[in-house]
């Protein structure tokens, strides 16, 4: 009766999983950064001073004390102004992630399982959504109900909840083939039911991952739409309005393009490393 | 050995006009053969079951035995009304449940249970092993809690422990057991059992099967037991049906095929059970 000895789990000794806790340690930097901006920054990121423009950062000749990374051409600070700017691009990707997520993810879990009807309407829609192309697609978006973050949000969440919408849906349809989902039917379960408690536990992962993808998809799309001053008034600071400006002084003062480009680069990398990483650690299966 | 005649008497009475829990009319069923479909128009239809007539009598296990693709598996899916028929009559206690829609089947479901094949596809690998026994229970209003579960786990002979585990940390024989604790946590009437022992090594299938016989005969249960492997079959069963491509070719209580097999196809499947003893001649 070796079957039925109660030996404990195999349980590997987790080693530290960087995939999951660099990304973790940056995007909460910067969280903690957007939150506290007003405590944290060392300038006010709107205050121009134009005794003090392109001063360059910290480490290089000719730089001012409290002035970390420099000063853009209006002399405002770069540093404070990149903490502010974290504020707006992960709000913006916090929200529109999420909407983006719901919307799509629950119309991807509805054609997976219900079939059908469901899904002959649901695919077709997606079909149809992803003719137009995205980026004019926001544009035209902004364009016709305004500048601003709420416009912003939605245009991202009109645009991506497809890529939900397709991958769940490939992913629901393999799960409902899986006899537990028959297992749940004998068992008595209601369709509803067996959709919630049991297979979207197991898709789970897979919308997690790419909710997290699409963070980082949102907070490019804000930094185009700043870039081309389709998002908030380009007072405020936002990395993709750092970005355009800084470009205009690109041969001589690099920092303004620079560190805002890598606080971009880095969120973005962060996100999409930080979703495959709960993906694998989430999976009971995996790990 | 008193065990023994018990299960040969219940055989010899099936002869007899028995009880039926199950009645099954000309059966049949077809699906959509989506590699010929046409770009336009309808698929043509595969003939699954061709009009297959038999009776599953209350108390004793049934085997249904067939190559594979004989249709044995889709007809008792068939029974368990995971499965619509196309057409001819599934009576269970002579209400026919051919053509219930899921809502007027669920007050049935409890009473026939099913454990399947592959438990590591039919347990949820994101439950934990009380919770995928419990929650059935739970919606019968049977209980269903954590000592519930823990309950039905040591009727199939786990040790409570086994309730805090994922399916992916039990072995093969383990996660069967799960299943049919799973299944007789409801008390049902009728327990459908497909292939289960098919993905199991020679040690952990007797043992399978020696719970399942045990259970069936404490609980008083029905089963249907679908199998490619006639032994096995022999070990366990009072009736025996016969499937091939989709048809009954011989049905009869398990002595009486075994003694003297009707059809060519029962004698192939017989022959292909391994001989019990050595020929004495074998090292000579």
């Amino acid at each position: 009766m070796a079957d039925i000895t109660a030996a404990a789990p195999r349980r590997r000794a987790r080693r530290l999983n960087l995939r999951l806790w660099l990304p973790l340690l940056w995007l909460g930097a910067v969280a903690l950064a957007a939150i506290f901006a007003p405590l944290v920054a060392p300038q006010d990121p709107l205050m121009q001073d134009l005794m003090l423009e392109r001063l360059p950062p910290a480490f290089m000749d000719g730089s001012e004390p409290g002035y970390w990374l420099g000063t853009d051409s209006l002399g405002r600070d770069v540093l404070s102004r990149m903490i502010h700017g974290a504020r707006i691009a992960l709000f913006v990707s916090l929200v529109a992630a999420t909407a983006t997520c719901l919307f799509g993810a629950a119309l991807g879990l509805v054609a997976g399982y219900f079939g059908g009807w469901w899904d002959r309407v649901i695919s077709r829609l997606v079909d149809i959504w992803m003719a137009f192309p995205p980026v004019l697609f926001a544009v035209l978006l902004v364009a016709v109900i305004g500048t601003g973050l709420t416009s912003v949000i939605a245009a991202i969440a009109l645009i991506d909840w497809t890529r939900f919408a397709r991958v769940i849906r490939a992913e629901t349809m393999v799960q409902a083939r899986m006899d537990y989902v028959d297992s749940a039917r004998i068992g008595g379960a209601r369709r509803l039911t067996t959709l919630i408690s049991e297979i979207l536990p197991n898709v789970l992962p897979s919308i997690i991952a790419l909710l997290m993808l699409e963070m980082g998809i949102a907070v490019i799309v804000e930094a185009i739409l700043s870039f081309v001053n389709l998002s908030i008034s380009s007072d405020d600071p936002t990395w993709g309005s750092m970005i355009a400006e800084g470009r205009n002084a690109i041969h001589f003062a690099w920092w303004v393009l620079l560190f805002p480009l890598i606080a971009l680069f880095l969120t973005v990398l962060s996100f999409s490393t930080l979703g495959e990483g709960l993906k694998q650690r989430f999976d009971p299966v995996l790990q | 050995m008193t065990a023994q005649t018990q299960t040969r008497t219940t055989a010899s009475e099936a002869v007899a006009p028995a009880p039926s829990l199950f009645s099954v009319r000309d059966l049949r069923l077809s699906f959509p053969d989506l590699a010929r479909k046409p770009l336009l128009g309808a698929a043509p239809r595969n003939e699954v079951l061709k009009g297959l007539s038999f009776d599953i009598p209350a108390g004793q296990i049934t085997g249904i035995v067939g190559e594979s693709g004989s249709g044995k598996s889709t007809a008792g899916r068939v029974l368990v009304r995971l499965l619509e028929p196309d057409s001819g009559s599934v009576l269970y206690e002579g209400r026919d449940i051919g053509h219930l829609d899921e809502s007027a089947l669920r007050p049935l479901r409890r009473d026939l249970q099913m454990i399947f094949q592959d438990p590591m596809s039919s347990l949820n690998p994101r439950h934990k092993v009380w919770r995928i026994i419990a929650q059935p229970m739970k919606r019968y209003g049977l209980g269903g809690t954590r000592a519930d579960a823990i309950a039905a786990l040591g009727k199939v002979g786990l040790p409570a422990a086994f309730a805090e585990r994922y399916p992916h940390e039990l072995s093969g024989g383990q996660r069967q057991r799960v299943g049919i604790a799973r299944a007789i946590a409801l008390k049902p009437r009728f327990i459908l059992a497909d292939e289960i022992v098919s993905g199991l090594d020679v040690s952990s299938q007797a043992q399978v099967l020696l719970l399942l016989k045990q259970l069936a005969r404490e609980m008083g249960l029905t089963i249907a037991f679908i199998s490619h492997d006639l032994s096995v079959i022999r070990h366990l069963c009072d009736r025996v049906i016969v499937l091939n491509r989709g048809e009954i070719v011989e049905q009869g209580s398990v002595d009486a095929v075994f003694r003297a097999p009707a059809s060519d196809v029962t004698r192939t499947l017989l022959t292909a059970i391994p001989l019990p003893e050595l020929d004495p001649d074998w090292l000579s």
